[in-house]
């Protein structure tokens, strides 16, 4: 496999028909979320598995065009895999994040969600009270969204084998016939919203890691966002695009957006919540707050004329008491190339520049 | 824009220079904060900031990364290091690949990590490799003291650790390093204070100013050197005075004497610098990871095309590079400017694409 000057390895063998993918091991870096992950995915997953749905890449798939049924009839389907180190961290733990990470990726299509999967693998002399406190933690957040765990499944494997507990969990809701909220509907002088502070979720991870001796009062910002996407919702009826800020932080999640929407963002770094406690942390690790990830947080794209209804709205949500405009959808992207969309950083000193996905977050296992 | 950066903005366009100078930031924070506020956008053309050779990553050569490979393909020991140095090519590899491919490397915020990681498994051979400037050599000289009085024998330092002041003296004998002054690093002059600066400044008649790391500080620093150079002047001052005293931090560089003796290094793109690096003093030998793991003569060589020497003098910008973006790039760096969270490749990369 060889690299041609000033051009990325051909993505498929053409003799063989094989998918050729740049790494002959995977590494941290496939899974933060950043220009590997997407590697992984484009190059590798989608080349074997890719289909009109799952090229979408979008947090929930949208299923429609079931035989016998309407053709507004719409299901969204989603799924999420949990390796968070430490397990239990301020501001919640693994299985609180496993119901609030399937969740959140669930309401980004407006759906109503209906019921969740939850899986386990579990290490060999894991205790049983970390067990229940995990189990209890769930059931906590299932009591305030109402929702059930109807199917699911344990493994046990030697110790070893898996860093105590893994949880996935799947999600399945349905989207309401007046609803088609989606990046790809995300249009020029759509106002950019996100309901409070950015990087709580990973600057509290990182703090709360084993070897990192200073103290913090950082929380992690984990929360299922189900009621406050429905009073987003039910405000206005312009709600273009939604999307949960998780790994790869806010800037990560843009980019993806301005691509797959071929537009251009203005975002105004001075609109931006940060917390000082995490703006600390940002500094001393060398991080930027921009790429941290967030589980509580969801970036909503409306029509400029409903964003102070939206924003309103959000305030009065408990989980959007920090809620602002961070910026706006200018103009469809003036380059013709696919995926040309860029996002434009006006700095806190009034100066530009462009931002780009993370790359090699040293943060592994944040979620 | 910000009321004291329009005023310090406004400020920098009166003072008219009839030439243009050129700026070299020493610090590869400095060189971060530039390129991430876009300070270029606002200040006059004829201010030409360039980084200089202050990333630790930056500097450290390809021989050393290939030797603490080769200990780690030859040893079973436990490897920590801060999360730049994973991905610094050598000749054919980087830690985040000997990593990946399962060998026994971690991250760490500090020594300390790992002098405890050391001390809670007797059994594992532990080496730190030790990178940095005056900033994070005490604290590797806190540790190495600690290890010595603990009789800890299973921890050890592969040390690149390499001093600032000396670095500059060499590069204003380079002829081709055109430089009118110098926009001194912030940290590490909290620790070794002003006064290498002052017979810096004097001996070749350079100004030089300590600056803080906000766009503020760093902009009231460059006014202070155009100050200097419109009066004639050429001294140390201190912008970021709510960090750094003239004086330093006495106890701290004591402490890094009681452990190192001056020795000289080699800088990746310069060469060897007298008196520029540090060696471990007899007493503390036994920590020493290239006398305890020896490996075979390494014949390194630096990645063809990488102009990482010339950037780290200021010689030439990143784009100037023929790599660049093009072959060079954060997920497939050539050179270690492209890698650090300091490196100036780095920062054009990720800051300035609206000029590049």
């Amino acid at each position: 496999m060889t690299a041609k000057k000033g051009k990325t390895i051909n993505k498929e063998n053409k003799k063989t028909g094989e998918a050729v993918f740049k790494d002959d091991v995977i590494r941290l870096s496939h899974g933060d979320g950043g220009i590997k992950t997407n590697e992984l995915i484009n190059d590798l997953i989608l080349k074997y598995l890719g289909n009109k749905i799952l090229n979408r890449l979008e947090d929930s798939a949208v299923l429609k065009g079931f035989s016998g049924c309407s053709d507004n009839y719409k299901i969204a389907f989603t799924t999420d895999s949990f390796v968070v180190n430490p397990i239990f961290f301020p501001g919640g733990d693994i299985g609180k994040l496993s119901i609030c990470g399937t969740v959140n990726d669930l309401v980004t299509t407006g759906c109503i969600p209906a019921a969740l999967s939850l899986s386990f693998i579990i290490e060999e002399s894991f205790h049983v009270s970390d067990l229940k406190k995990i189990l209890s933690s769930i059931k906590k957040v299932l009591n305030e969204t109402g929702l059930n765990v109807v199917t699911g499944d344990t493994k046990v494997v030697e110790k070893g084998s898996a860093d105590k507990i893994y949880i996935n969990t799947s999600g399945l809701g349905f989207i309401p016939d007046n609803l088609d909220i989606s990046p790809y509907n995300i249009k020029p002088g759509d106002a950019i919203l996100i309901n409070g502070g950015i990087g709580e979720h990973g600057a509290a991870i990182i703090s709360s890691r084993k070897g990192f001796d200073f103290k913090t009062n950082i929380v992690s910002d984990c929360s299922p966002l189900l009621s406050l996407v429905n009073d987003i919702t039910s405000a206005s009826g312009k709600i273009h695009a939604l999307r949960d800020a998780t790994r790869g932080g806010l800037a990560s999640v843009l980019v993806e957006l301005a691509k797959s929407s071929e537009t251009d963002f203005n975002i105004y770094e001075n609109c931006i919540p940060v917390k000082k406690e995490v703006k600390g942390v940002c500094e001393f690790l060398g991080l930027d707050p921009l790429y941290i990830a967030n589980e509580g947080k969801m970036v909503v794209f409306v029509d400029k004329n409903d964003a102070d209804i939206v924003l309103d709205v959000m305030k009065k949500n408990k989980y959007g008491k920090g809620s602002c405009v961070i910026g706006e959808v200018t103009e469809k992207s003036r380059k013709a190339k696919k995926d040309s969309g860029t996002v434009t950083l006006v700095t806190k000193i009034g100066t530009k520049r462009i931002l780009d996905l993370a790359f090699a977050e040293q943060l592994p296992r944040i979620c | 824009m910000d009321r004291n950066i329009k005023h310090i903005v406004e400020s920098l366009y009166k003072s008219k220079l009839s030439d243009s100078i050129s700026i070299m930031e020493v610090c590869g924070t400095h060189t971060m904060a530039i390129s991430k506020y876009g300070l270029r956008q606002i200040i006059p053309e004829t201010i030409n900031l360039i980084s200089g050779p202050g990333c630790p990553v930056c500097v450290t050569p390809a021989f050393d990364i290939d030797t603490i490979l080769e200990i780690t393909e030859n040893y079973d020991i436990s490897l920590f290091t801060f999360g730049d140095m994973l991905h610094v090519p050598g000749s054919k590899s980087s830690l985040y690949n000997k990593k990946s491919e399962g060998k026994d490397i971690n991250i760490c915020y500090s020594p300390l990590d790992a002098l405890n990681f050391a001390k809670q498994n007797p059994s594992r051979k532990v080496i730190f490799l030790a990178i940095g400037f005056e900033t994070t050599i005490p604290l590797t000289s806190v540790v190495i003291k600690r290890a010595y009085t603990e009789k800890i024998n299973n921890f050890f330092i592969y040390n690149v650790h390499k001093l600032i002041p000396e670095a500059l003296e060499t590069l204003l004998k380079d002829e081709r390093v055109k430089i009118n002054a110098f926009l001194c690093p912030g940290h590490v002059s909290a620790i070794i204070g002003s006064m290498h600066y002052n017979l810096i400044a004097e001996k070749y008649k350079i100004p030089c100013v300590i600056s803080g790391f906000e766009p503020f500080d760093i902009l009231e620093s460059i006014n202070m050197i155009i100050k200097q150079i419109k009066n004639g002047k050429h001294e140390a001052q201190i912008q970021y005075n709510r960090v750094v005293r003239e004086e330093g931090n006495p106890v701290a560089i004591k402490l890094i004497y009681e452990i190192f003796d001056k020795t000289d290094s080699i800088w990746r793109g310069i060469g060897n610098i007298p008196d520029s690096g540090l060696k471990l003093k007899e007493d503390f030998l036994e920590f020493d990871a290239k006398i305890n793991f020896p490996v075979k003569k390494i014949r390194s060589k630096e990645p063809p095309g990488c102009q990482c020497g010339d950037v780290l003098k200021g010689i030439k910008k990143p784009f100037e590079c023929g790599l660049f973006s093009k072959i060079c790039r954060p997920d497939n760096p050539v050179g270690p400017c492209m890698v650090s969270s300091e490196g100036s490749c780095a920062a054009y990369y990720r800051y300035e694409k609206l000029k590049v």
